[in-house]
């Protein structure tokens, strides 16, 4: 393998980083309206919710990703891979964080809640303000743990044709016949972006768990 | 009994014909008081007898069902702006503290005031700093609640509560999660909150509190009022035989 195949597979990587962190990003911010909507009191806001994270837990990425991609196309929006890819990554990580959140906030004592309500602060500061950063540090572990997921389910997206990591690993191995050393390095690249974030994440988890003790 | 003592003009919370239901529970029966500007009444009872309850309405952190909960001339009602209103004049302490474990002393005081009055962060600062002095734990400002003992933090809680400056505090049982060691300094804080004539309204079992302290005594059990009588008469001369069976398991255990 030469220099320009390497280089190949590092504009790959580049755009499994670049979807992973918009996926990861824009799901942020779904994922705190669902969890902020699962856990509103508003019944109908509720059940919609649940619904919504139950349709993404309940079926394949895969499939996720084909229904954005045709579906879009065939109701008229003529969007690119690339579009429909970070739109379908979205949808499934705000469904998985915003239900990983809701744990998290539910997991807040309610006498936190008591006493912010006591003290005549309004819904906005009592999530901004006192709930949201303790069930946000509960929730850290569980959220790298799900970027890596994420970072990984990236490579479903060479399926509907957009050259991330694993499709220019996939025509890389095509043109040079030797998919055992390309598929080798793929997979290295993808540990070197994984490991890190697991290590950190096992990291955090060691450390609150000594500081609640 | 059901008669208020206070009339309604110079009342700062009136209860009329309060009813609360957990479900097919019955919560609070019939329950009609007043407390005016500057009382303050010690509210004792068995436990699952509706005091807890009957604070909590309130300041709604429990919605009522039936009658009329009136605090300083505003009705409590369902609309946003009436309990807000309240809530800014009524300060709480709980029995768990709930302290905002991710903040540090001065920033548990300094939060409310902030957000809910809009003060600027110097003057919220100058405030909480000067309640801190007042419950004599200034020098912890910097520290975080858990940091504290159990005493430190409930006197941190009833600061942070002043840093709003309510009308009315209302204490759930301020020092029974404590070990006996700390009860008095807690006590001690309330006492004097009470000789600068602050309105309270305390849920306690403190009977030595209830002398020194309250104007006013009343006993509940089963979601009702019994009995309500000033501390000397309440102790020695209780009217129902109900009162009389509680005092005398809490008094001689």
């Amino acid at each position: 393998m030469g220099t320009d195949e390497f280089v190949f597979l590092l504009t790959g990587l580049k755009w499994t980083v670049i979807l992973s962190a918009i996926a990861f990003v824009c799901g942020c911010l779904g994922g705190l309206a669902v969890a902020l909507a699962r856990t509103s009191g508003i019944k109908l806001l509720e059940r919609a919710t649940a619904a919504y994270i139950g349709v993404f837990q309940g079926t394949p990425l895969l499939m996720q990703l084909f229904v954005v991609y045709y579906g879009l196309a065939l109701v008229g929006f003529k969007i690119d891979a690339w579009v429909a890819v970070a739109t379908g990554l979205t949808l499934h990580a705000s469904a998985y964080l915003g239900e990983i959140w809701r744990g998290s906030i539910e997991a807040v004592p309610r006498g936190q809640t008591e006493a912010a309500k006591a003290l005549s602060l309004k819904y906005v500061s009592r999530m901004r303000d006192v709930i949201l950063p303790q069930a946000l540090r509960v929730s850290l572990p569980a959220t790298i743990g799900f970027l890596v997921q994420l970072i990984k389910g990236t490579s479903l997206a060479s399926i509907v044709g957009f050259t991330e990591l694993t499709r220019a690993g996939n025509m890389i191995s095509n043109q040079i016949f030797q998919p055992l050393t390309v598929f080798g390095i793929v997979g290295l690249m993808y540990f070197l972006l994984c490991c890190p974030l697991t290590i950190f994440g096992a990291h955090l988890e060691r450390r609150f768990a000594a500081s609640a003790r | 009994m059901t008669n208020p003592s206070a009339t309604q003009a110079d009342a700062m919370i009136t209860l009329t014909h309060v009813e609360k239901w957990y479900g097919a529970f019955k919560a609070l029966h019939d329950v009609t008081m007043s407390v005016h500007q500057g009382e303050k009444i010690v509210l004792c009872g068995p436990s699952g007898s509706g005091k807890s309850t009957l604070i909590r309405c309130i300041n709604s952190l429990e919605p009522h069902q039936k009658g009329e909960i009136r605090v300083d001339g505003i009705v409590l009602g369902p609309n946003a702006k009436a309990i807000d209103a309240i809530r800014r004049e009524v300060g709480m302490v709980f029995q768990q503290f709930n302290l905002f474990p991710h903040l540090t002393v001065l920033e548990n005081c300094m939060l409310a005031p902030m957000r809910a009055l809009g003060l600027a962060k110097s003057e919220a600062e100058s405030r909480a700093r000067a309640l801190l002095e007042r419950v004599k734990i200034a020098e912890q400002a910097a520290k975080y609640p858990a940091q504290l003992s159990g005493g430190q933090q409930q006197r941190v809680a009833i600061a942070r509560a002043l840093c709003m400056q309510p009308k009315v505090m209302l204490f759930d049982e301020p020092t029974s999660a404590l070990d006996p060691e700390m009860v008095k300094e807690v006590l001690d804080t309330m006492i004097g909150l009470a000789e600068d004539g602050m309105t309270m309204i305390c849920v306690t079992h403190e009977m030595g509190f209830a002398r020194q302290v309250a104007d006013r005594v009343i006993f509940m059990a089963d979601g009702a009022i019994v009995e309500q009588a000033p501390p000397a008469e309440f102790f020695s001369n209780p009217a129902h035989e109900r009162t009389r069976k509680f005092l005398g398991e809490i008094l001689n255990h």
